[in-house]
Formats: C-alpha cells, sequence, structure tokens
C-alpha cells in the first residue's frame, strides 16, 4: 500500500514537468483553418465572377470586375461590351449571385448551430419543422390570395410560420423545464406530417395558378431575385449569424451534454431557445424568397468538421462561407445545366444531399453501433 | 461555526411518488474527503445530484457556504463546485486538450482566467492524460475518457469537488493516483466529495464516510465508526468481513464468502 501510495504521490508531482518542460498543453488550434478560409474566400470571390459573367448574355470576367469597379467609383478594368451587359449584371446577375450567398450562408450555419443544439451531426433545420411550417404558411398566403404586404406577403409569411412552428415545437417537446432531444426531434417530426398534410388540402383547394406558385415554391429556386427581396433578407442572415458566433463557445460546452455542460456553467435552457431562435431566423430568411433548399445545412457543417474538427468557433463561420460556396455553385448549375431552362436548386441540392445524407447515416450506426 | 462548504438540511427528493432520498442531513466542510457508498439503488448518485444543484430537494434545503444552491446561477454555481460525472459522453471529437480546457470556461472574464494554461497543463499531468492531448476524445480507451474527464473536473479548480465513482473505470495505479489527489486537495482545503463502490479505497483514504442504505443515511462517521461488519453487513444484505491491515493499519472491507449465504 505504501509503494502504492508513494507511486501516486509521483504521478501527482507531474504538474512540474507538464507545466514547465512543454510549456504547459498546447492548445488545440488547428493548422488548416487559415488557409481553408481563405481558399473558401477565393472560391467565393471567383465563383461569384463567373456566376454573374454566365447565361444567354456572356459577359467576361474581365468585364464583370471592371462594372464593379466602375460602380465603386474605380475607373479600371473594361466596362462590358455589350450594349445591355451592364444593365443584366446589375439588375438580373448581381441581385441572384448576392441572394445564393446568403441563403447558402444561412442555411448551413443554420445547420452548424442546430446540430450543436441537438449535440447530433444527423440533426438538420427541417427536422425541427421549420421549413414545413414555412411552407405552410407562405402556401396559406398563395392559395387565399393574401396580399396585405404585396410582393413580400408570402416572404413575411413564411418567416412567421416557421418561427411560429419551431417555437411550437419547442414548447411541446418540453417537460419539466428541460427538452429531450429525442422528443424534440419526434415532435418534430409529428408538425412535419402535419404541415405536409395542410399543404396537401391547400395544394388540392388551389387553383391553377396558385398550385403552379406552390408547386414551384416547393421546389426551391432563386430565379427572379430582385434587390428588394435581398434587402429583406440580408438583415435576417446578418443577425442569425451573429447571434449564431455568439453562442458557438457555449455549444461546444453542450458537447459534454445537458448535465455536464450545466457543470461548467451553461444555462442550458436559455442556450438552447436562444440557438433555435437563431436557426428560425435563419432558415426562415432563406426560404422566404427560395423556397426549400434541402440537405445544405446538413453537408456543408459535416464537410467542415472534417476537414478543421468540431470547435463552434470555427465551424460556424466557416461554415457560412462553405453553404455560400455550394449554393452559388450549385445555382451557376441549375441554370446552366440545360439551355434555356432554369433548373429547380432545391432539386439539385436533393440530389447530392440525399444520398450523402443516407451515407451519413450508415457511418453512424456503423461507428457507434446504433443511434446513439 | 462558519457555513459548511455543501450543507443538506432534512433533504429528500421524490421522484414519481416514490422516495429516493430522505432525511439526509449532511455539512460537508472544506478540508476533508468524504466517501459515499452503498448498495445499489442507496440514493448515492440522487445524492451528489442534490450536492451539485442538478436536483431540487423535495423537501429540506441545499445550501452552499450559506447561499441555496437553487438560486445560485449556473456560471456561479460552475465557480464553486465540478463535478465528475459516471458518464463520459462527448457528441464532437474534440481533442483531449480543448476538453480539459472546457474546465475553464466558468472563469472566462474573471482575474482567475489568467491562470488558465498553468491550471490546464496541472490539470492534464495529474490525470496522466499529459500525452494524450492532441488525441480525440472518442479514440480514447474507458480509462482514458475517465481520466480526462477528471482532468476537465480539476482544471475547474472549484473550493468543491464531487466525484460520481471516480475508479470506475481506471486501473490499479490510476484509482490510488485518483484518490491520493482526492485527499491531498481535501488537505490543501477543497472540499471533496467521492462516491465509491470500493469499499477499501473508501477506508483507505476518506476522512469520513456516509453509508445510504434505501434512500436514508445509516452511518456517517470516521471509517472506524461507519466500515463496522454488523453495519455492513445489514446494509448490503450480505455478511462482510473487516480486517486490518497489519503493516498500515488500513481497513480491508471483503465479502464473506465462506457463509451458507453464499448464493454459489
Amino acid at each position: 500500500m505504501t509503494a502504492l501510495r508513494e507511486s501516486a504521490d509521483r504521478a501527482a508531482a507531474t504538474p512540474a514537468r507538464g507545466a514547465d518542460g512543454r510549456g504547459g498543453l498546447p492548445r488545440a488550434r488547428n493548422r488548416r483553418v487559415v488557409p481553408l478560409a481563405a481558399g473558401l474566400v477565393l472560391v467565393l470571390l471567383a465563383l461569384a465572377v463567373v456566376a454573374a459573367g454566365t447565361g444567354q448574355l456572356r459577359v467576361p470576367p474581365a468585364e464583370v470586375l471592371g462594372s464593379v469597379l466602375h460602380r465603386l467609383g474605380i475607373d479600371a478594368g473594361p466596362l462590358p461590351s455589350h450594349p445591355n451587359g451592364d444593365a443584366a449584371l446589375w439588375t438580373i446577375r448581381f441581385p441572384r449571385v448576392v441572394m445564393a450567398v446568403l441563403a447558402g450562408a444561412a442555411l448551413a450555419t443554420a445547420g452548424a448551430v442546430m446540430q450543436g443544439v441537438f449535440g447530433n451531426s444527423l440533426a438538420d433545420p427541417g427536422v425541427v419543422g421549420v421549413s414545413s411550417g414555412a411552407a405552410l404558411a407562405a402556401c396559406t398566403g398563395i392559395v387565399f390570395g393574401l396580399n396585405f404586404l404585396g410582393a413580400f406577403t408570402s416572404a413575411a409569411l413564411a418567416f412567421a410560420g416557421g418561427l411560429v412552428t419551431t417555437l411550437v415545437v419547442y414548447l411541446l417537446a418540453r417537460s419539466g423545464g428541460r427538452t429531450e432531444v429525442v422528443t424534440l426531434v419526434l415532435t418534430g417530426v409529428a408538425v412535419n406530417a402535419v404541415a405536409g398534410a395542410g399543404i396537401a388540402f391547400l395544394t388540392f383547394l388551389a387553383d391553377t395558378q396558385a398550385r403552379e406558385q406552390i408547386v414551384f415554391w416547393q421546389l426551391g429556386s432563386l430565379n427572379g431575385t430582385r434587390w428588394q427581396y435581398v434587402a429583406v433578407v440580408a438583415p435576417f442572415v446578418a443577425v442569425g449569424l451573429a447571434v449564431a458566433l455568439l453562442v458557438a463557445r457555449r455549444l461546444d460546452l453542450l458537447a459534454l451534454g445537458e448535465r455536464a455542460a450545466r457543470h461548467v456553467g451553461v444555462d442550458v435552457e436559455r442556450l438552447r431557445l436562444v440557438s433555435i431562435v437563431a436557426v428560425a431566423l435563419l432558415t426562415a430568411a432563406a426560404v422566404a424568397f427560395c423556397g426549400i433548399i434541402a440537405f445544405v445545412g446538413l453537408v456543408v457543417p459535416h464537410l467542415v468538421r472534417m476537414a478543421v474538427g468540431p470547435g463552434h468557433r470555427v465551424l460556424v463561420p466557416l461554415s457560412a462561407l462553405g453553404g455560400a460556396v455550394l449554393l452559388l455553385a450549385a445555382d451557376l448549375v441549375a441554370r446552366t445545366a440545360v439551355a434555356y431552362a432554369d433548373l429547380p436548386i432545391g432539386m439539385l441540392t436533393a440530389l447530392v444531399g440525399g444520398p450523402f445524407f443516407f451515407w451519413l447515416i450508415r457511418r453512424t450506426r456503423r461507428r457507434s453501433g446504433g443511434w446513439a | 461555526m462558519s457555513a459548511a462548504a455543501v450543507e443538506l438540511a432534512g433533504a429528500g427528493y421524490d421522484v414519481d411518488g416514490v422516495t429516493l432520498l430522505d432525511g439526509v442531513d449532511l455539512r460537508v466542510e472544506a478540508g476533508e474527503l468524504l466517501a459515499v457508498v452503498g448498495p445499489n439503488g442507496a440514493g448515492k448518485s440522487t445524492l451528489l445530484g442534490l450536492l451539485a444543484g442538478d436536483l431540487h430537494p423535495t423537501r429540506g434545503s441545499v445550501t452552499a457556504e450559506g447561499d441555496p444552491v437553487a438560486r445560485l446561477k449556473p456560471a456561479e454555481l460552475a465557480r464553486r463546485r465540478a463535478v465528475l460525472l459516471q458518464e463520459h459522453r462527448l457528441s464532437f471529437p474534440f481533442a483531449v486538450a480543448e476538453v480539459v480546457r472546457m474546465g475553464r470556461s466558468p472563469w472566462r472574464g474573471t482575474p482567475a482566467e489568467d491562470e488558465d494554461d498553468r491550471r490546464v497543463a496541472e490539470a492534464a499531468a495529474a490525470a496522466d492524460v499529459h500525452h494524450l492531448a492532441d488525441r480525440r476524445f472518442p479514440t480514447l480507451s474507458g480509462g482514458e475518457k475517465a481520466r480526462t474527464a477528471y482532468a476537465r473536473a480539476r482544471a475547474q479548480a472549484t473550493p468543491v469537488l464531487l466525484l460520481d465513482e471516480p475508479t470506475a473505470a481506471l486501473d490499479l495505479r490510476h484509482q490510488e493516483m485518483v484518490l491520493g489527489q482526492a485527499r491531498d486537495l481535501a488537505r490543501a482545503g477543497h472540499a471533496v466529495v467521492a462516491v465509491l463502490h470500493d469499499l477499501s479505497l473508501a477506508g483507505a483514504y476518506a476522512d469520513r464516510v456516509l453509508l445510504l442504505g434505501e434512500g436514508r443515511v445509516r452511518g456517517l462517521g470516521t471509517p472506524a465508526e461507519v466500515l463496522r461488519p454488523d453495519l455492513l453487513g445489514a446494509v448490503y444484505r450480505h455478511r462482510v468481513e473487516v480486517l486490518v491491515h497489519p503493516r498500515t493499519g488500513d481497513l480491508l472491507v471483503l465479502p464473506d464468502r465462506t457463509t451458507p449465504e453464499d448464493p454459489r
């Protein structure tokens, strides 16, 4: 016994070596963060220039840059040579590019925050019913011809519907002041089912024109984006992103589990509520004008996590960048893959995201032997 | 008398009409290592939950240095007590160094933040996980995960340390290491509460032992006062022998395997 205690004392005495010998425990800084962030920014800028110049009216990248610089008051680079080039860029292409960047960033950030709150990398904003709630509210507006905010009516309804649905799910899933993750997810499933039934009923009620509108909105598209829409979406995305960055550090602690997170000082209930409102805000912002674009929130945070690890202070901003790149690229494909046709972008992301989701499920099950 | 580090007064806890804990009076003082022992379902983890502020008592009160625990904010509570749970789960694959550093989060924005690096390094070395610093948590063995969680609780550097079966997943050397450190922390002025299943470990390291049985206090005192064959036999419903180590004088608690009651 005495010998054992001596060895225990020796082990206890090792801090001295750890503290001075290696200058403390290394901070787990990831050397890949800065190159990845820089790379994503460069790709995003290049993609934006190419996307803006691509379409039925082609504008070479140099002329796109020249047009932007002239608007900024810098007299450099060539202006678009086509007589309608400048107008096409500023009234059609740029709003669409900016909207793709905003919606992609919003969806991916919403996914990252949602997964942090659920402690499960399979969670998706759609899971809690934001998308379907937003869709139901917007469809109601379309079918009953609501027009109280003019062109923005269905968008405003989508915002409201998404927020209300998320809060309802959250309140229903609480019991005894706490929210069990499984309860929350299953409540989301139930709400999704009810909202789906509502949308089906509305589709049945609607006249031909409204039905067509509903279908296109559900498919998801950035077609017809205007600066006014961008101006509505941008502040919501900015606020949502700011909140996501603010809660990032506490989301790391939540990974310890609710109890242990409380033990290190996290007000878990408040963190959940703030995060869920941020998710609702970001998802509704994207859904409002672009329709339902699935799986961006699932795919992007997952890839970022694989590259730089799970720390949310890095995950949130890099997911925003990655989501912007992904959606911009997807939109470019959507409007150029088939000549003279604008494919629904929601269909494209689901086509790629669905199999990815399946692969994730298989991998998760293999790793943790079930639904841990 | 000054306020105890943590105090339970007439504390009881019910779930769905079932009483898990009742009539517990306990003062945990700074400078002592208190071992909580008892059979399965005796209420040990419930007691720890009450002390930690995770559970609110159905009857009676829980106070930390005189303040009702229920009224303390999570961050304030986290600067007073650290908790090591039995389960060590992590939703995302953080590195060991990041997990240990999470123990410092209650001190963000306080002067103690300056000590973060030193505390983290010390805790990692004390828990013998320094060499695992860059490893991802899910790739660790059970014992390594337990030591990482212990390092996190230690890095929190709180006056009160609550350990739920800290030795369960550990090998012999690390069991002795952790309890030896718990005793050293108590000597340095911390209040340490450890739920233990190994009664001999409790006898060797604890200043006081709290014996629970069916949700009630069955014994509270020095190891010699509580670890008696008759009392343990009644509470555990199995005959127990208590021997005195011939050289160190430590109490050795062994199940009596020679009696006819033996299920074999």
